[in-house]
């Protein structure tokens, strides 16, 4: 038999001493790596004027604002199917190999992307940022979660929204990181806006950073249990002790059920994320709160930043809750308030209350980000923490799907509303009215939730995984 | 919080509360300035 690799989940078994609060560090640095792709969108002028060299006077020939945004819609699409194919293979090979190979498609992809935006040539870059760079977020995503909640059992919430807020709060490290690299390697001319470059800098910087992750990351022992640990202190038939499979999982009920909570909340969440600086400039213009007092493009993005620290924020905040609350409570109130809080968005904007809508829509953000990071722990209590990566992974097809079918949405009701004459806050009416009842869906969905039938259950020990210690 | 001792073949280690201060440090240092200047962006909505 072959000597397992250093990379294999045999050679990562931590050994007694091993401090647990060394594991988010290592999922964080995967997570923050992989959360630029969220801040993606700060390339979207500069790659549309390679050819004029001017992004305000894009020429015939450079790439239009449609074809850029199918570079992440690429990435995102291959986000979700990576996690669902790849899922089983990370909980045979473990997280250390997994995270491997997340770090080489993540940075290769910007490798590859820097060669199609050297050559001007888009497939390249769809195949390079898109393709790989997608099956690097994918993997990357769920390496970490089966391991955070095999190391706090008795704080899964805290431990995946740690991880999951990394997500969040890689797209705020990105985002001012590539226009410093643009500028710089513009102002040194080396072409392409400096865009190549960039991407060939933030390649290495990300394969460099996500190296921690790979060798800090350590399984526990299979009969390791954190000091003074109870199971299921508090007794609730939604924590199971039992194992459930990824392929039973697909099986039951309450993955689809799941599938549709995540589908619903991600979907609303969208709504406000996609729309939220023209949604706030039209709601609050020159014409609605009188001359010099509307606001202004960059008060605009103002928003979205604040926005941006509500996702962060309520990632680890909503996660952690969920621990003491309990996860079909916790999305209860995601669902509840959300219904509330977004069908009270257009009267809000109707008013001209902008403080309160503000405020509003940072609640609802929160909660969206947090839908995000109690998703894993939801999953963990009710199929058992055996293959939960490779379950949750299966579930993130319901973001790719969010992903296209929110954006379709939105603009299909927005479009409507304005071509029936509406303008301002009147023509974004619809939209909010149709996210809560989307979350309407949602809560019927979380209600309808109950413990998975014992028939599903792994027998006997799971612990061992082929290959595995 | 130390794992107790358990049968395992994998060697005993010893973590510091240094080394658990760095890997925090390596990936908060990055995570804090990138919300600082998403903070300092957001105060235009202020303005």
């Amino acid at each position: 038999m072959a000597e397992a690799s250093i990379l294999d989940r045999s050679r990562t078994v931590a050994g007694p001493g091993y401090n647990r609060w060394l594991i988010p560090p290592a999922a964080l640095a995967i997570h923050l790596a992989i959360g630029q792709a969220y801040a993606f969108s700060v390339f979207k002028k500069p790659l549309g004027a390679l050819i004029s060299g001017d992004p305000a006077a894009p020429a015939a020939a450079d790439w239009t604002p449609t074809q850029l945004g199918i570079i992440f819609s690429i990435a995102i699409v291959l986000l979700g199917l990576s996690a669902a194919i790849f899922g089983k293979w990370l909980e045979r090979v473990g997280p250390r190999k997994a995270m491997m190979a997340s770090a080489l498609c993540f940075s290769g992809g910007f490798f590859i992307a820097a060669l199609g935006v050297h050559l001007h040539n888009l497939w390249i870059v769809y195949f390079g940022y898109g393709v790989v760079g997608g099956i690097g977020l994918g993997i990357g995503y769920i390496s970490p979660v089966s391991t955070l909640i095999k190391w706090f059992p008795d704080r899964r919430g805290v431990a995946t929204g740690m991880a999951i807020m990394g997500f969040g709060g890689g797209a705020m490290i990105a985002s001012p990181l590539s226009v410093a690299l643009m500028d710089y390697f513009k102002t040194n001319g080396t072409g392409t806006l400096g865009v190549a470059a960039t991407f060939l800098t933030l390649g290495v910087i990300y394969l460099l950073f996500m190296q921690f992750g790979v060798w800090t990351i350590r399984v526990p022992a299979e009969d390791w249990v954190p000091e003074n640990y109870v199971p299921n202190p508090q007794h609730s038939a939604l924590i199971t002790s039992s194992n459930v499979s990824a392929d039973n999982a697909l099986k039951t009920p309450q993955f689809w059920l799941l599938w549709v909570v995540l589908l619903t909340n991600v979907t609303a969440g969208i709504g406000v994320l996609e729309t939220a600086s023209p949604l706030i400039q039209e709601s609050f213009s020159d014409a609605v709160m009188g001359a010099g007092r509307g606001v202004t493009a960059a008060a605009a993005a103002g928003f979205v930043g604040l926005l941006s620290l509500f996702n962060l924020l309520g990632r680890f905040f909503w996660s952690s809750a969920s621990d003491k609350m309990g996860r079909k409570t916790t999305y209860a109130i995601y669902f509840g308030l959300g219904i509330v809080l977004y069908a009270l968005i257009p009267t809000l904007g109707r008013n001209i209350q902008l403080a309160l809508y503000v405020g509003v829509a940072c609640v609802i953000i929160s909660m969206y980000g947090g839908g995000f990071a109690t998703i894993p722990a939801y999953l963990s209590d009710l199929f058992g923490k055996y293959q939960v990566g490779a379950i949750h992974g299966r579930l993130l097809t319901a973001w790719s799907t969010a992903g296209v079918l929110g954006p379709l949405i939105v603009n299909f009701l927005h479009e409507s509303r304005k071509a029936e004459g509406f303008t301002g806050a009147a023509a974004y009416q619809t939209v909010f009215y149709a996210m809560a009842g989307l979350l309407v869906v949602g809560l019927l969905a979380n209600f309808a939730v109950t413990a998975v039938n014992a028939k599903y259950n792994e027998k006997g020990s799971v612990e061992a995984e082929p290959g595995g210690h | 919080m130390n794992q107790p001792p358990v049968s395992s073949a994998a060697p005993e280690t010893t973590t510091s509360g240094g080394a658990v201060f760095i890997a925090w440090a390596f990936v908060g240092i990055p995570l804090l300035w990138g919300v600082s200047q998403t903070f300092i962006k957001a105060l235009d909505l202020f303005k």
